[in-house]
């Protein structure tokens, strides 16, 4: 363990560790950030749900764009567009977009997430997420 | 660093670990692996949740889904169908008892909504054992802030202004405490954290120092700089094997980082920390027993003055503060005086940890803001009383505090309003009465706890609590006589007044307290020879009713005397002179035949 020498040190290495405790303050704070939910269930792991969730949580990490919480869910019941995402923001309701692929992952990241603008794909939406 | 999208944290505090839940990490680690997505999903072992109630508790985050009583079997499912699937498993889910709904997010749940986590505000969020965990967490900021931007006068006034008090039962103001033992010049000085918790029923510092052992450690350093020391201590007792195992890792930790030891950050102040152990004695929570302690001496008060801050540990100017108090500190210094005075009362500022015990639905580890309603701990947060019985009364304060009852309910509680009440903040334990506790017992059990933990040192305490405890036994006995309660009055005042340490000056405060509040109660075992709630034996007999027994023989088959008697489907009787009254019969009879009255 290197030693800590000066106070500058000591925010160096909280920089470096940070993202081992981020998952969990996320998780006490989710009410103000943006919600991704990917289905996970056979049908979405199967067309490559895990891939692309992995995808945005890297992609996220490497824009710097912080107020995003990626988790899984079950099936939405969109199994004729899986992969299918679900991105709620603070406050409103949630937009699931179908055949999310990279390209369209990086897309919703850019334009919804950070910009707060729909982008195309939105599957209207049949269900209902109950809190 | 693997890029972690899901954490497990399972609850590694000693009651969720004696709960099996060290087998809980194996087997979801195992999963894991047998599912191929270690790179994806972390294990960890955490912290008190402070939901003991339902333990063990895995929280899955970022989610946030909160699940009980989970076993070491539950793994493979948890694994398989959270993690892999995404789907909850809702069998483990927390169900509301009231709703019957079923509540996955913790923030959801009441027993967290009206809490505010300040000094448990890493437990149950990061691993103890790993000080990178709480460095990620703000941790040691507030020492590097106060070693390179503040003087010791600074860190002193940050403290006082926050007017933060002692946790530890006493309240009185911790800058104050602070500034008196930096008035003192000395070769060497120490700060002692004072980990010696005794109320019965009470384990906040324990549960402090097994999830979040660095914040003590990092406000101790805060302290020795703030009053010119470079030594600390902590006065443990040998009773919390976990809570020193944690402690140990940490601070040897924090000396390889540098945190501890010579010249920390490069500023030239030098801090570090030893552990002693205290074999367990109640009166070596009172500051002066416990420096003697410490000092190899008897566990036993002194006078005050010369308070510790003047002559301490080694003759040496000391500052003790209990594990509560220190966990504060690094919060008010990185967010400010003015932050942490707006949270609470005007005269009790910040947040108070309680650990609920006794007849309540949600027995657990809270922390509230100060002027919280005790309406709002015991039935919003705890859930009420167990088995929908009425509530009674709610003991705070531990052998030294009193009842609080009914008319109570309304009090906020802060340290001035509690002994407005008739009873003390302590330093946080709250057992809950339901109608089936008999008061003039309950003085009785906290008597006996005196009785045994007075050091012996004074008259008052040492014999005064005894005769306290036989008159208590005359009275739950049925041979009490009016004059007793007289008695019991007037050498509870000499104790009180002649003691010469708290524990001797208090001691008399439960009797005090439940005979104001519960004078009647009293009155039905000295008069009436009756106990009210039915607990104390010597004042109740058990009979067979003839309408309802049908014979089956298993009373006077688990009767350990041999007292009842009776043909095979014919009335049994109790023969009342040979009966001990231990109750056997009426928990085995089923058909409600048994009767105590």
């Amino acid at each position: 363990m290197a030693k800590i020498k000066s106070f500058a040190d000591l925010k160096k290495i909280k920089e470096d560790v940070q993202s081992q405790v981020a998952l969990r303050e996320k998780g006490e704070n989710s009410d103000n950030l943006v919600k991704v939910r990917v289905a996970m269930a056979t049908c979405g792991i199967a067309s490559g749900a895990r891939e692309i969730m992995t995808y945005i949580i890297d992609e996220c990490a490497a824009k710097g764009v912080e107020n995003v919480v990626v988790t899984q869910t079950g099936c939405m019941g969109y199994c004729y567009a899986e992969p299918t995402i679900e991105v709620v923001l603070p406050g409103q309701d949630g937009v699931v977009y179908g055949n999310v692929d990279q390209k369209k992952a990086l897309e919703i990241i850019e334009k919804h997430i950070v910009e707060g603008t729909l982008v195309d794909g939105i599957i209207p939406q049949t269900h209902k997420t109950i809190e | 660093m693997a890029n972690y999208k899901m954490q497990m944290l399972v609850c590694g505090g000693t009651g969720c670990k004696s709960a099996e839940a060290d087998g809980i990490v194996t087997n979801l680690e195992k999963a894991i692996v047998a599912n191929n997505i270690s790179d994806e999903v972390q294990v960890l072992t955490t912290g008190c949740f402070g939901f003991c109630e339902k333990g063990p508790v895995v929280k899955i985050l970022p989610d946030n889904t909160f699940y009980v009583q989970v076993v070491p079997e539950d793994a493979e499912e948890l694994v398989a169908e959270h993690c892999v699937k995404g789907r909850k498993v809702e069998r483990l889910l927390y169900v509301n008892p009231d709703t019957k709904e079923i509540i996955s997010d913790s923030k959801d749940m009441d027993f967290y909504k009206k809490q505010m986590r300040i000094a448990l505000r890493n437990c149950g969020l990061i691993d103890p054992d790993v000080i990178d965990d709480y460095i990620a967490r703000d941790g040691y900021q507030a020492i590097g802030r106060a070693l390179t931007e503040m003087t010791p006068e600074d860190v002193i006034d940050v403290i006082k202004d926050s007017g933060l008090r002692g946790r530890g039962g006493g309240g009185f103001p911790t800058g104050l405490k602070w500034q008196f033992a930096a008035g003192y010049d000395a070769d060497q000085k120490y700060v002692i954290c004072n980990a010696d918790e005794g109320d019965p029923g009470a384990f906040m510092d324990r549960s402090i120092l097994e999830g979040d052992p660095h914040s003590v450690i990092e406000a101790m350093a805060i302290c020795g700089y703030a009053i010119g020391a470079s030594q600390g201590r902590v006065y443990i007792r040998a009773e919390y094997p976990l809570a020193i195992k944690r402690l140990e890792k940490a601070i040897s930790d924090a000396r390889d980082y540098g945190l501890l030891g010579q010249d920390i950050m490069g500023t030239g102040f030098e801090f570090d920390i030893e552990l002693t152990y205290g074999a367990g004695a109640f009166v070596c929570g009172e500051e002066t027993a416990l420096i003697h302690s410490m000092e190899g001496e008897r566990g036993e008060p002194t006078t005050k003055p010369p308070f510790p801050a003047e002559s301490g540990y080694w003759g040496k100017p000391t500052n003790v503060n209990n594990v509560e108090t220190f966990a504060n500190v690094p919060a008010i210094l990185l967010k400010g005086a003015d932050w942490y005075s707006r949270i609470g009362t005007e005269r009790s500022t910040g947040t108070k940890v309680f650990a609920l015990a006794g007849k309540i639905n949600n027995v657990g580890l809270i922390e509230v803001p100060m002027g919280t309603t005790l309406r709002e701990v015991i039935y919003d947060i705890g859930g009420g009383i167990k088995d929908g019985k009425k509530f009674k009364a709610v003991q705070t304060g531990g052998p030294s505090g009193g009842c609080l009852t009914e008319k109570d309910l309304d009090t906020p509680i802060d340290f001035d309003n509690l002994i407005a009440a008739g009873s003390m903040m302590g330093s946080g334990g709250m057992i809950v009465m339901d109608e089936d506790d008999c008061m003039p017992a309950i003085a009785k059990f906290y008597l006996e706890f005196t009785v045994e933990e007075s050091c012996g040192k004074c008259t008052p305490c040492r014999v005064g609590t005894k005769r306290l405890h036989e008159l208590l036994e005359v009275i739950v006995d049925g041979k009490g006589e009016m004059k007793h309660i007289d008695e019991l009055k007037r050498l509870s005042r000499t104790i009180k007044s002649a003691s010469l340490c708290g524990l001797g000056q208090t001691a008399p405060n439960p009797i005090l307290s439940t005979l104001d509040a519960f004078y009647d109660e009293y009155l039905a075992h000295i008069n009436d020879k009756k106990c009210p709630a039915g607990q104390c034996t010597s004042l109740l007999s058990y009979y067979i009713l003839e309408d309802k027994c049908i014979g089956c023989t298993a009373c006077a088959r688990v009767c350990p005397v041999n007292c009842i008697s009776g043909e095979v489907k014919k009335l049994h009787v109790i023969d009342q002179e040979t009966c001990i009254k231990c109750g056997a019969c009426y928990d085995t009879c089923k058909f409600a035949a048994i009767e105590k009255r």
